[in-house]
């Protein structure tokens, strides 16, 4: 790839992690540019979640170099590590919401850390964020235990957005919707993208997904990324571990949707 | 990427100009000037927005929160120029921030006869479950007495060797010295007298009836019963016990009666153990403080140390791992939602089991001194 370290938003190089002797990712290289959506697939125990995590300064690499913004992330201090977490927000797979405060306390929380904003204008923002995030107005009142799974997405989401991050994460954004709700939280990333020019880059397993959503693909496999198009091109590709994963029953669904809707 | 500018506000030849970073960053001090922008008193406001560099929802809400504020003072406000990312940006802003929720005003607080009632309901209601509780768990062990080949024997052993005989290395260095603690502050009133040799009665009496008991109940409330909660609410969070029932196990049975049944074979044992390390702790300083050799300790022990002694400390034991074990679970199962509500119920539940247990404690003085057991 042709592209600078310094022009992307994200750029790994080399990198490896492991657990123990297990080795997830062995010398992996990624980049990922400015206003993209791209997408991590791969199956399972394939180091999806994990790479995010690398990405996010969750977990220190054994090997490798990975920038963000720019700046390089392994081993970074603590108070460049405080300032880089501003520019980026993440939705986890669960939600990861607080559950003993409200969904708006949830969303001003990283505001409150990283802002001097008075508390009255830090009400208002996250009341946006939420309204942003497809919730009904009364939402920002609930505790997490008291929203149904989609909901929970969205606040999580609220949550990620609170900051007006640059960099966006989701890990498994649609896992445990349904079809509908998952429908909408695609197209709800696609506005933000335009309208706020974030960079996306998300862990999915819905295929919808990533035909509607992403322009691009990343398919992790053999501790490597072995493939990084556009879902067009990645379907077409030659290789076992590739072919497999889009040849199935559900991966030709997808598709065939797709070629007769356009 | 360059620094972020400060967002500004100023005013040129009849028009308000935009500029600079309305961002967070970058408006995060305008906020904090606006009381200083002095608006004309009346007439059109025309804000010019081709000075902005970047904008994103904060600043767009920080824009239209200005706008807001001069209409409301009668402003006709004519917003020009602004890029047409930025104007798309400030729409969705716009069109969102109509669907916008506010803060709900909290519900009116109560006065204190309701809070008192609230609070008598609320204990009221915690105290018949928790007997409904304690029925459930009797009936499940009816149950098993009949069907003994269905008890969980791996998950008994396996709570045997957390709650019994990990904890031994705890409860022997806090039982030496306890009887360290006991000897030595008696001892000090007996030697004046000259009446040494009582230290045996007294060490003796004190920890075999009282004091090893209730000590090593107050450990294993505070070390199994808090875990008890912690797993079982732990399991209700994450939809565990659910599982569970779905899959035709009886909570009860799996999670309830092995650490029931576990303790109340644990803790006499461990009880036992605690008397004998306690006894020696006070042996030691009686030989150090009071002259009072082991043999000499030794010899006079049995004389007045009556098996009934013994057996009365020993007897509250199992009346003491009910409570705990009980107590411990019943909270693990009143956990609802999250993470806060785990550690909410497990303080309840070790505050409860201990104060339980030293209630039972008091109980049982009373009592078996009205049927002349002081001895």
């Amino acid at each position: 790839m042709a592209v600078s370290v310094v022009e992307s938003v994200i750029a790994v190089r080399e990198l490896r992690t492991q657990f123990g002797a297990t080795v997830i990712h062995d010398r992996l290289d990624l980049d990922i540019q400015r206003g993209e959506i791209v997408a991590l697939v791969g199956g399972s125990g394939s180091g999806k979640t994990t790479l995010l995590r690398a990405i996010i300064m969750l977990l220190q690499p054994v090997a490798g170099s990975i920038h963000l913004f720019g700046q390089e992330i392994v081993g970074i201090g603590q108070s460049a590590a405080f300032r880089l977490r501003r520019r980026f927000g993440m939705l986890f797979q669960q939600g990861a919401l607080f559950s003993s405060l409200t969904v708006r306390e949830n969303v001003g929380i990283p505001l409150r850390e990283h802002t001097r904003l008075p508390a009255r204008r830090i009400v208002e923002i996250a009341d946006l964020k939420i309204a942003l995030a497809g919730l009904p107005a009364d939402a920002g009142d609930k505790l997490p235990r008291q929203l149904s799974g989609g909901m929970l997405k969205r606040a999580a989401l609220a949550r990620a957005l609170a900051l007006d991050p640059a960099l966006l994460f989701l890990d498994e954004p649609t896992a445990g919707l349904d079809p509908v709700s998952a429908g909408a939280f695609d197209e709800l990333v696609v506005q933000l993208k335009h309208s706020l020019g974030l960079t996306v880059v998300m862990v999915t397993h819905d295929l919808d997904t990533l035909w509607s959503a992403t322009d691009r693909v990343a398919f992790l496999g053999e501790q490597r990324v072995i493939g990084y198009a556009s879902m067009r091109e990645l379907t077409q590709a030659e290789h076992p571990l590739i072919r497999a994963y889009f040849e199935g029953p559900r991966g030709r669904a997808a598709r065939e949707q797709v070629c007769t809707a356009k | 990427m360059n620094p972020p500018t400060a967002a500004v506000i100023r005013h040129e030849s009849g028009v308000w100009r935009c500029e600079g970073d309305w961002t967070l960053d970058g408006v995060e001090a305008l906020d904090r000037q606006r009381p200083n922008i002095h608006w004309p008193v009346s007439g059109e406001v025309r804000l010019d927005g081709s000075g902005i560099r970047a904008i994103d929802t904060t600043g767009a809400l920080e824009l239209l929160s200005f706008i807001a504020e001069l209409e409301k003072v009668s402003h006709p406000v004519q917003l020009i120029g602004l890029h047409e990312q930025h104007q798309a940006l400030l729409d969705l802003v716009c069109e969102r921030l109509a669907l916008a929720g506010s803060v709900t005003a909290p519900p009116p607080s109560l006065n204190r006869l309701e809070r008192l009632g609230q609070w008598v309901v609320f204990h009221t209601v915690h105290v018949a479950d928790f007997m409904a509780f304690i029925g459930e768990a009797t009936v499940a062990l009816g149950r098993l007495a009949l069907q003994p080949g269905r008890f969980r024997w791996r998950a008994l052993l396996g709570n045997l060797e957390t709650a019994g005989v990990n904890a031994l290395p705890i409860i022997a260095l806090l039982a030496f010295m306890m009887g360290i603690v006991i000897a030595y502050q008696g001892g000090q009133q007996l030697k004046t007298y000259g009446a040494n040799i009582f230290i045996v009665e007294l060490v003796s009496l004190t920890m075999l009836r009282e004091l090893a008991p209730l000590i090593t109940a107050i450990i294993v409330a505070g070390r199994t019963g808090s875990a008890y909660t912690a797993q079982i609410g732990t399991m209700q969070v994450t939809e565990e016990v659910d599982a569970l029932r779905t899959i035709g196990i009886p909570p009860m049975d799996l999670l309830v009666l092995p650490k029931l049944l576990a303790l109340i074979i644990a803790l006499p044992l461990l009880t036992v153990f605690a008397d004998v390390l306690s006894v020696f702790g006070g042996m030691v300083m009686a030989r150090a403080l009071l002259e009072v050799s082991f043999s000499d300790f030794l010899d006079r022990f049995p004389q007045v140390v009556t098996p009934i002694s013994f057996l009365l400390g020993v007897g509250k034991a199992p009346v003491f791992a009910a409570i705990i074990a009980l107590v411990g679970c019943y909270q693990g199962f009143q956990v609802r939602g999250g993470a806060d509500s785990v550690g909410r119920q497990t303080t309840v539940s070790v505050v409860q089991s201990i104060f339980l247990v030293i209630a039972a404690d008091a109980l049982f003085s009373v009592a078996l001194g009205g049927v002349g057991l002081w001895r």
